[in-house]
């Protein structure tokens, strides 16, 4: 029994926390923020050199060949710092790839993507609006060996500056499969908008008649492929919220220590502190089920599942509680302070809500 | 980072798990005997008293192998390891880190032997959160300290042979914690006068305790006079790590959602309720969080680390869930949940089972630290914000 970090993993969070501190502290951020794509390219090859890319990816295919603990230790780091990025969704694909790919496939896409010259991204959601294998209508139908597709893929993270997504489509019909399609690919239309959450992008992917190979598709069950890969998001995405959550309670205990009111600094108030109080709770509580959750990736996929939707359904519950916690302890200075707490505020708690998949069926 | 047991912690867990099998069959449970039996065989394990010193008979244990056995007889639904609660929970403890040589061997083995009770007698009316801020009085005459106060919510206190106390030795101090002496009294001491109280479950077991010039021998100081404080916190810290609670509240929630899926709510099962679902995977969530946790303490304990505030955190979650759980099993069952018994000519097992449990929170909020205070710990102690 050891639940605790290595070594390693250590160094790895300071030095995360020291480059992202030196690279994109909350101004570099905000500039970030307003790029058309939310994405910085120095940083993003600053990135691919510390192998952060490929982290998952094996080392035969160009990357580190690390684990999802020590992801989840780099998601905590990116979270923290609000960077925006397409890091979790490129670590998605390399996932699908190197799970349910041929060793042609791993062979064609691992290595781009582990250097960054690929962004990958999991395109899921559809008009249906449910996230998981009974809401995929996307149709594939079979010509030449390989399929062609119609339909929409719709709130897809990082679609604009994805060149390949990963898309669950009905295979004739029937079952479901994932293809790999490139984003300029014929027939291939994004469409990006605004979000709520300023760090990330979205867009709908418009597919008209888009020819996927015989190649191009990933093997085994679709279906169990695509419950696995949403687990697998569910983790890093809690990972980026327990970061974005612990530098909210830092700041916002921070503050209550400084800012004086009524001759006391408004952190001696019980109703400042226990609530503060309450979110180191819920912080440490989350940390502690991500962490679980992290570890069966690999070591106990069959708990995976539970796992994963335990510490997902505890973080996007408590993450926008957390989030209007710190707002309203700051009370307006989070207007002129809006470098770091217009972010905080909103992003963790609107990046995800609408993937929130609480686990009510499993428990009853 | 790895949650698997070594082979040999796997061999233990093996060991606890067929002597369950062997020792709490249920037609085993029906033996008359059978509570004696228990007591005796897991005795002779030296599985009470875990990691206690061997030489007092306890079993000189890991931390490890403390937490396998204590989960898997709570998974198992088994008695308790001994009966005297507060004696193994944190008198014993207590004992064995500030006791002298002639206290632990007059002390551990009844403890482990289950041969009495102990109470404690901390609180007073005026002193409950703010213990410090007690005043029953021990003044030192000769041999004996003279003892005169009150004590009250002493858990056991009317079936109890020896009450753990704190008195002040010393009021003029300038830290309140300073003066406070922890002395060993034996309840049918002349002068000593226990009144039950009935708590709101209907039931009476705690008592308001009065001391009238009561005589405790000098050798019955556990610690050093004036310096009782640190006797208290550390037997206050053996009660919250917290980590062998999580089988029982498994069992809790497992014991809800049953009733939720055979109580019938506009014409379908309460478990198919939305709001209830909800509810009932929110605890789920925060249960299995308290496991994970748990082995987070549990981690920091094999590295030889002390614990300190961060178990405040189970405690908060423990607290809600004993509401939760109490409210949310009223809620499901509706209006039939006033029923304190089962009436005569009813036939549901579940009328008046969930009652009294609803009543039954306090003990768990409030027992150890009530909420608020947990959470001024972790504000002041970890968060470092002002103290109140
Ligand atoms: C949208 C908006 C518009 C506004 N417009 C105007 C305007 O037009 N003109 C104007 O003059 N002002 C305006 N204000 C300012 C507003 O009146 C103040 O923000 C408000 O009085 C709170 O003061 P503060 O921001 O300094 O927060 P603080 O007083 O510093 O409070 C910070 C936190 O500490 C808590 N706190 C403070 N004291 C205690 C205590 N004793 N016990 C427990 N908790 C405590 C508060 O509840 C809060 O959570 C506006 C504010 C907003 C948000
Ligand atoms: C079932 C049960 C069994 C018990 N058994 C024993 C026993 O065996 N021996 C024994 O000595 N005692 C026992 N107690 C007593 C228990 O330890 C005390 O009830 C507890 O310490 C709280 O003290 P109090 O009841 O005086 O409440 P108070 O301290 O008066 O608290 C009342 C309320 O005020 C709040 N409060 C107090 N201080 C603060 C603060 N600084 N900030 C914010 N809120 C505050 C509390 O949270 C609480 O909600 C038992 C209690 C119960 C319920």
């Amino acid at each position: 029994m050891n639940f605790g970090l290595t070594e390693e993993q250590e160094v790895l969070r300071s030095v995360t926390r020291r480059f992202l501190d030196e690279r994109a502290p909350m101004a570099t951020v905000r500039e970030i923020m307003e790029s058309p794509e939310a994405l910085d390219e120095k940083l993003w090859t600053g990135m691919a050199e510390l192998g952060w890319l490929g982290l998952v990816i094996d080392e035969d295919h160009g990357g580190a060949g690390l684990g999802w603990v020590d992801l989840v230790v780099l998601l905590e780091e990116t979270g923290r710092g609000l960077l925006p990025s397409p890091l979790i969704s490129t670590s998605l694909a390399p996932a699908a790839i190197s799970e349910f790919g041929t060793a042609e496939q791993k062979q064609r896409y691992l290595p781009s993507l582990a250097d960054g010259s690929a962004i990958g991204t999991l395109a899921v959601l559809e008009e249906s609006d449910v996230v998981g294998p009974d809401g995929i209508a996307l149709s594939g139908t079979p010509d030449d060996g390989g399929y062609r597709l119609n339909g929409t893929k719709r709130f897809v993270h990082d679609a604009g500056a994805a060149t390949l997504f990963i898309v669950p489509f009905l295979a004739d019909g029937n079952d479901i499969k994932l293809g790999i399609v490139e984003a300029n690919a014929e027939g291939v239309a994004t469409k990006s908008y605004a979000t709520m959450d300023e760090t990330k992008r979205m867009a709908d992917i418009a597919f008209d008649n888009v020819p996927v190979s015989s190649d191009a598709v990933l093997t085994g069950d679709g279906t169990a492929a695509l419950a696995r890969l949403l687990d697998l998001a569910a983790v890093a995405v809690t990972a980026e919220m327990v970061g974005a959550m612990d530098k909210d309670l830092e700041i916002t205990s921070q503050y209550a220590k400084d800012r004086v009111q009524f001759d006391q600094p408004i952190g001696k108030y019980q109703g400042v502190k226990h609530p503060l109080a309450e979110m180191y709770v819920d912080v440490e509580t989350s940390r502690s089920l991500l962490y679980y959750a992290a570890w069966c990736v690999q070591e106990q996929p069959e708990s995976l599942p539970l796992a994963a939707a335990r510490a997902k359904r505890t973080r996007a519950s408590r993450s926008s509680a957390s989030a209007s916690m710190a707002y309203s302890c700051t009370a307006p200075s989070v207007s002129r302070r809006s470098t770091t707490f217009s972010c905080i505020s909103n992003a963790p708690s609107g990046r995800f809500r609408r993937s929130e998949t609480p686990t009510t069926t499993t428990v009853a | 980072m790895d949650f698997n047991l070594t082979p040999e912690e796997e061999a233990f867990r093996d060991e606890v798990r067929s002597f369950i099998r062997e020792h709490l069959s249920p037609e085993g449970r029906k033996d008359p005997n059978f509570m004696g039996n228990w007591l005796k065989s897991v005795r002779e394990k030296r599985w009470v008293g875990f990691n206690w010193p061997a030489e007092y008979g306890g079993g000189g244990g890991g931390i490890m192998e403390q937490v396998i056995l204590k989960e898997e007889m709570s998974k198992a639904g088994g008695p308790p390891l001994g009966t005297s609660m507060m004696g193994l929970q944190w008198v014993g403890p207590a004992i064995i880190e500030y006791g002298t040589e002639e206290q632990k061997q007059q002390f551990l083995p009844d403890i482990l032997d289950s041969a009495y009770q102990w109470c404690t007698g901390y609180s007073e009316p005026g002193s409950g959160s703010d213990l410090a801020s007690l005043q029953c009085k021990a003044v030192r005459d000769g041999d004996e300290y003279v003892v005169n106060g009150q004590k009250i919510w002493t858990s056991g206190a009317s079936y109890s042979k020896w009450i753990i106390l704190l008195t002040r030795t010393d009021s003029d101090v300038e830290d309140k914690h300073d003066g406070i002496t922890c002395l060993l009294v034996e309840m049918d001491s002349p002068g000593v006068e226990v009144r039950p109280i009935k708590n709101m479950a209907g039931s009476s077991h705690f008592a308001e305790v009065f001391f009238d010039n009561v005589r405790v021998p000098v050798k019955n100081l556990l610690g050093e006079e004036g310096k009782g404080w640190a006797v208290t916190v550390s037997a206050l810290a053996h009660e919250r790590s917290g980590i062998s609670e999580v089988a029982g509240l498994i069992s809790q929630l497992a014991q809800v959602v049953q009733l939720a899926k055979r109580t019938r709510k506009n014409g379908r099962p309460a478990s198919e309720d939305p709001g209830i679902r909800r509810r009932l995977s929110k605890a789920d969530a925060m249960i299995e969080g308290m496991r994970l946790n748990g082995q987070r303490f549990l981690t920091k304990q094999l590295k030889g680390e002390k614990l300190s505030s961060e178990t405040s955190i189970n405690k908060l979650h423990r607290a809600f869930l004993a509401i939760e759980f109490g409210e949310l099993a009223l809620e499901i069952q509706g209006s039939a949940s006033q029923y304190t018994s089962r009436p005569a000519d009813e036939d549901d097992d579940d009328l008046g089972r969930w009652a009294s449990g609803a009543l039954g929170w306090p003990a768990v909020v409030i027992g150890g630290g009530t909420p608020n205070i947990q959470r001024n710990i972790i504000a002041e102690r970890i968060l470092g914000l002002p103290k109140d």
